[in-house]
């Protein structure tokens, strides 16, 4: 490489965001910190010994390891339901090339719920599975259906356009939700947490059932991660650099899908995750997917255990749902974006 | 050096959803040189040339490059011989210029390769050849108009195709930049043997330019061949409506339109 005029610390590294690295390193420590914090801080504050009880002898009994126990399941399905709330915000925006594209504000979250509380309340479903199948088919559906509303009219599906359609199709879904459980008081238990959102009730069957999605749809993502970095220098620059952009949004978007999808099915529609850990990844990383969407995973489940553990501090001796926690945080985020002047020339 | 190649459109219709815009156009591109295509607004220079780089799909007809239909040549290895440079391409917030460059080498590389030192390479040899070595790590949002144009050829020459397409690669520019740009691109097409197909809308800098030039009307190819022997009046009346007197360019020995207004007729 010629480098006369160019100092070797100003080297341009071509392959690897500059400070990659460190962002790694800082998001592995925050993770960690996080699954202590999970595991020990709530409503009951578990000491270091009954941490350890809890972790390394299974056969132990005492009632801190129990609580600690609990929380094992709990912290590992909001760290599995982050990173895929994360990764599907990432892909979401990717796809349809729009920096204020979630699975919440795109109404992907509300359309999983009103096909899983209507299962619940016409179809008596119960297990896992059908829970899943439920919430992918509404995701599907209303992400179709939002983006084919958003991109009506001139100038396609613009960002303004698609949160717009987003949200009104949130708006009536959920009025929808609230219809059909209303009149079922008997099983408003059961029905409370798919408004919110929430990790709590987390089972390791669920964890199990919820894991194939999470692999299938991080892969998908890690793949299409360079196609969908040239799909964002516009159709045509993607078309002439060799990609069929019409399968690459099919596929990516399928991803994303399946993963908001799964989530919503166990946890409830939680809000803002990929749009936090998007933006926040995209700011320190830069532009290049390759390393958005695979730190957005991380940051992801950073983000939503983080909220969790607030939930369940705040909210002592209950609990705050984790919905309720990011909806708090990405509300203002969304504003923010929304102003923004660039975001329309996205 | 770059091999030659047969890039050919077949009696091609093609158009958006059901308006027709341009019509049985057949022509052959001439390899290792400088075709422009010309033509008034409206014509369908644009839509050719998106037709040549497969944004579109012809009706009817067909596009071939070295006797095969390009359809039916997947697009990656496509992409590694035909690259294009769209009119207005979209800029991701915040990309630096290296990364830009960069995504160039998109069909290079494959699910595993990862980033190999040839794709380093062809990185910084189309920086080099664009004169932006130095801007490298920047902001694109920094750059001027022109600077940002020769970052978006350099992310084509990363792609190392022999053909490249340019879909107006002066517009918006102040004539210093168009000459630059135009400048580069003739080097790219005699040190490298680059075929370089372009629309323009100056004729003037589309006859200095050209090595060979096609000329649409309404759809339609008219005229096609060297500058000199197709730029006369009678074509710039025929396809522009404009009355005008043709001189030799006295800098570059190329025909050189001089339009006749209604104030300014002459002697």
């Amino acid at each position: 490489m010629d480098s006369s005029s160019v100092s070797k610390n100003d080297k341009p590294n071509l392959h690897i965001p500059r400070n990659f690295t460190a962002v790694l390193l800082a998001g592995l420590v925050l993770l960690g910190i996080c699954v202590v914090a999970s595991l020990v801080l709530g409503s009951r504050l578990v000491s270091v010994k009954e941490l350890i009880d809890g972790l390394f002898h299974p056969d132990m009994d005492s009632y801190g390891a129990g609580v600690v126990h609990k929380r094992i399941s709990r912290t590992v399905f909001g760290l599995f339901c982050g990173a895929a709330l994360g990764v599907s915000g990432a892909l979401m925006q990717a796809v349809t090339r729009n920096p204020i594209a979630d699975p919440s504000i795109l109404g992907v979250n509300s359309g999983a719920s009103l096909f899983v509380v209507c299962g619940i309340a016409f179809l008596n479903i119960s297990t896992a599975n059908e829970y899943i199948g439920l919430a992918l088919a509404g995701a599907a559906i209303t992400a179709v259906f939002v983006f084919g509303i958003g991109s009506m009219g001139s100038g396609g599906a613009t960002p303004i356009k698609l949160v717009l359609a987003g949200a009104a199709t949130s708006a009536a879904l959920s009025s929808l939700v609230t219809a059909i459980m209303i009149p079922r008081s008997y099983v408003m238990d059961q029905f409370r947490f798919w408004q919110v959102g929430s990790v709590g009730s987390a089972t390791w069957n669920a964890i199990a059932a919820f894991s194939p999605f999470l692999i299938v749809g991080i892969l998908i993502a890690g793949v299409t991660a360079p196609a969908l970095n040239a799909l964002a220098l516009g159709d045509e620059a993607a078309t002439g650099l060799g990609v069929r952009t019409g399968v690459l949004r099919l596929v990516a978007a399928l991803a994303g899908v399946l993963l908001c999808g799964a989530t919503t099915a166990l946890a409830g529609p939680i809000g803002f995750v990929g749009l936090l850990s998007t933006h926040v990844m995209r700011l320190v990383l830069g532009p290049d997917l390759r390393f958005v969407i695979p730190m957005s995973a991380i940051a992801g489940a950073v983000i939503l255990t983080v909220s969790d553990v607030t939930g369940r501090l705040i909210g002592s001796p209950g609990e705050f749902e984790v919905g309720v926690v990011t909806a708090f945080i990405g509300a203002p985020l969304l504003i923010i974006l929304a102003k923004r002047s660039k975001v329309r020339s996205l | 050096m770059t091999p030659t190649h047969l890039f050919q459109a077949e009696r091609i219709t093609a158009g958006y959803d059901h308006r027709t815009v341009i019509q049985k156009v057949g022509l052959a591109i001439p390899s290792q040189r400088i075709s422009v295509i010309i033509g008034a607004n409206g014509c369908g220079k644009s839509t050719l040339l998106k037709t040549l780089a497969r944004l579109i799909q012809p009706t009817s007809g067909q596009i071939t490059l070295d006797g095969k239909p390009i359809r039916q040549i997947p697009p990656k290895p496509l992409a590694r011989v035909i690259g294009l440079l769209p009119q207005s391409p979209i800029v991701p917030e915040g990309i630096s210029v290296a990364d830009l460059v960069g995504r160039g080498r998109y069909p290079h590389q494959s699910l595993f390769s990862g980033w190999t030192k040839k794709d380093e390479e062809a990185v910084a040899e189309a920086m080099r050849i664009m004169d932006i070595t130095e801007l490298a790590n920047h902001s694109i949002d920094e750059l001027s108009g022109g600077q940002r144009q020769r970052v978006w050829i350099a992310m084509a020459l990363a792609q190392q195709t022999d053909i490249l397409l340019l879909d107006e690669p002066t517009t918006f520019l102040d004539i210093t930049y168009q000459i630059e740009i135009l400048d580069l691109l003739t080097d790219l097409n005699r040190k490298h043997g680059t075929t370089i197909v372009m629309v323009l809308h100056d004729i003037n800098l589309s006859a200095r330019y050209a090595d060979h030039i096609f000329a649409l009307l309404k759809g339609k190819l008219v005229a096609e061949g060297e500058p000199s022997k197709v730029i006369t009046s009678a074509l710039v009346k025929e396809i522009f409506g404009l009355d005008c007197t043709v001189i030799e360019d006295p800098v570059s020995g190329s025909p050189m339109v001089v339009p006749i207004g209604r104030y300014h007729r002459g002697t």
